[in-house]
């Protein structure tokens, strides 16, 4: 099992640095082994910059990332693709790949140069295929795919990456909400090591173990779900007013959002 | 629907290289002076040392094996190399539209062999203008990549811009010499921007195949990351690859390949441009699979087209560089029409 740590990120864009302006400044944060945590904050607080800095695609300024006590900048790319996988919004150009295709491209960091996929490797890619209900369209062209199957398309190309760390930026944001529930689901029981983004409060109350708050490239706030989501909080941080209270059957915290009349 | 299956895909591949090969012997037959295609296969078996004599006179068996079946082999080299590169650099810029004289080493090499021409006289001997015209890709190629580097990032954007505009002043430049030059250096630089097969000699084969083969496969090993590249930096780097890297190994293996091609055959257009999306429409996009079959298909284009430019206007030789746009814009066109 998997942990990341990140201890004292600060990270801006090449553009911004001259002017000391820092989009994320003093991020402590941490993932224990088979943890799933949720990362919460208003639209530009810096979720993404924030995921992009664990898997390995922004460079920090200063401080560390590193999972199981190796710093990330000091691996190969191919290191860290063997242990972390993401689910990203970013769809494949509609150039004709089939979703297969999509999907195999998930065993890109285990396989050799030339090496073409094994009888294991479209086996797995089969089976996973299946598990996020897609078995029946794996010929398709993925740009022909809704929103939502190309979702899931993308969340099995992570998992047949066998990874340790799964990162997700907005894994729900395009599913009905039949999918949403089974999606976290799914990961839930993989019990893999997560670090995702949440627009949906409720969902993140619901899945998470623990919750990290950003504002304005700063964490304000970390802790179960519980004692994160108090009405006062969600009053700083997005600026309405909200119900909090807990969820009739799971326990769970439950936001109703009080909307002016 | 684009073939999916392995046995499929084989098939085709084969089927490609079969018909490849049947159209270049079948290509010797056409030109100028006319030799019956029995005679061309009895010619190229004899060449071979399958058979020996037949009723062709020896000026025929000249004509096919040193005029025309260099120049056939050529063309098939030079499409295939042509469309391999457009492939790549299709997936790398993230633009369909990409092509290989999109680095600016078509207009670096029309401005190496006008410099020569006006300039410097035959230094090389007959190699002096190829020459030159490498020597000007390569340089047009460097300041291409100078002109859109930042700060070690190479975006593809920024390259794009780059290359058109270190074209547009490097095509200034030949213009220039050209209208205040003379009009025998006008005539042999014509041929670096409207396209050729005229220097082909048995000799010089070897180095087109060689590069292609190269080029071949250097683009194989980089075909994931060509995949990954196509769906964008993040996914590139989330699946491991050090995307700078990589674009910087397409960009340097595409623009040697096409610096020796154009150094030999001059600028041909639309074979870069199009055969990668044919290819793409019968394969899928997934690039070791379209890699192969786009370099024959190019490859399979530019023989027919080359017998086109022979024959339109016999016993004048088309310029391969107007044949090429001229069937390929109707050809495109075409395909448009019907989807
Ligand atoms: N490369 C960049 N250049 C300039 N600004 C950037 C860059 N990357 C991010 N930003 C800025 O940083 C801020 C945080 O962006 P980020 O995408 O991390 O926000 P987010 O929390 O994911 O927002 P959302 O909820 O809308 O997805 C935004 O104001 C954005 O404009
Ligand atoms: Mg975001």
């Amino acid at each position: 099992m998997t942990a990341l740590t990140i201890h004292q990120l600060r990270w801006t864009p090449t553009a911004l640095e001259r002017r000391q302006h820092w989009l994320l400044n003093g991020i402590d944060l941490h993932v224990a082994a088979g943890e799933f945590v949720g990362l919460i904050g208003p639209n530009g607080s810096g979720k993404t910059s924030l995921l992009r800095c664990a898997y390995r695609f922004n460079p920090p300024l200063a401080g560390q990332v590193s999972l199981d006590g190796n710093d990330l900048w000091q691996q190969r790319p191919r290191w860290s693709a063997q242990r972390i996988a993401v689910v990203l919004q970013e769809f494949p150009q509609a150039f004709g790949l089939t979703v297969a295709d999509v999907v195999a491209m998930g065993r890109t960091p285990h396989q050799g140069m030339f090496a073409g996929d094994n009888e294991a490797d479209r086996q797995l890619i089969e089976q996973t295929l299946d598990a996020v209900g897609l078995g029946d369209v794996h010929q398709h062209d993925f740009a022909t795919l809704s929103g939502g199957e190309k979702q899931r398309v993308l969340l099995a190309r992570a998992l047949v990456q066998q990874p340790r760390l799964l990162i997700l930026d907005e894994p729900t944001n395009h599913l009905d909400p039949r999918y949403q529930l089974e999606l976290l689901g799914h990961l839930r029981r993989l019990g893999l090591s997560t670090l995702a983004s949440f627009h949906d409060l409720n969902l993140a109350a619901a899945f998470c173990d623990r919750l990290y708050v950003i504002d304005n490239g700063c964490l304000v706030a970390s802790g179960t779900p519980a004692e994160v989501l108090t009405a006062e909080r969600l009053h700083q941080v997005f600026g309405v007013h909200a119900l909090v209270d807990t969820h009739p059957l799971a326990g769970y915290p439950r936001i109703t959002w009080i909307t002016e009349p | 629907m684009p073939i999916r299956s392995v046995a499929a895909y084989r098939l085709l591949v084969l089927g490609l290289l079969g018909v490849l090969l049947v159209s270049c012997m079948t290509a010797l037959a056409f030109g100028p002076a006319s030799v019956p295609v029995s005679n061309v296969w009895g010619i190229v078996g004899e060449q071979l040392g399958l058979r020996s004599g037949g009723d062709w006179t020896q000026g025929q068996s000249r004509i096919v094996w040193l005029i025309r079946a260099p120049r056939v082999l050529l063309g098939a080299l030079v499409g295939a190399g042509l469309a391999l590169v457009g492939t790549a650099l299709q997936a790398v810029t993230r633009n369909p539209l990409a092509d290989p004289h999109l680095l600016g080493v078509s207009s670096g090499a029309a401005l190496g062999a006008v410099l020569v021409v006006l300039f410097l006289g035959d230094f090389a001997g007959v190699f002096s203008l190829p020459l030159a015209a490498f020597i000007g890709a390569l340089g047009s190629m460097t300041l291409v990549l100078a002109v859109a580097n930042q700060q070690g990032r190479l975006s593809s954007e920024r390259l794009l811009l780059a290359g058109v505009a270190v074209s547009f002043v490097l095509m200034a430049l030949v213009n220039l010499l050209l209208y205040t030059g003379d009009q025998h250096a006008s005539n042999s630089v014509m041929f670096w921007m409207l396209g050729g097969l005229g220097l082909a000699r048995w000799e010089i084969l070897w180095l087109p195949a060689l590069c292609l083969l190269l080029g071949l496969l250097a683009l194989l090993a980089l075909a994931r990351g060509l995949n990954a590249l196509m769906s964008g930096e993040h996914t590139a780097v989330s699946l491991g690859f050090n995307v700078q890297a990589v674009r910087v190994q397409v960009f340097v293996c595409t623009a040697l390949l096409t610096g020796v091609l154009v150094a030999l055959s001059g600028a041909i257009g639309f074979v870069g441009l199009m055969l990668p999306h044919l290819a793409r429409r019968l394969v899928g996009a997934e690039h070791r699979r379209l890699l192969p079959v786009s370099a024959l298909l190019g490859g399979l284009f530019l023989v027919w087209v080359d017998v086109a430019a022979r024959t339109l206007i016999a016993p004048q030789d088309l310029p391969i560089g107007i044949a090429t746009a001229a069937i390929g814009g109707v050809f495109f066109i075409a395909l448009l029409r019907r989807r």
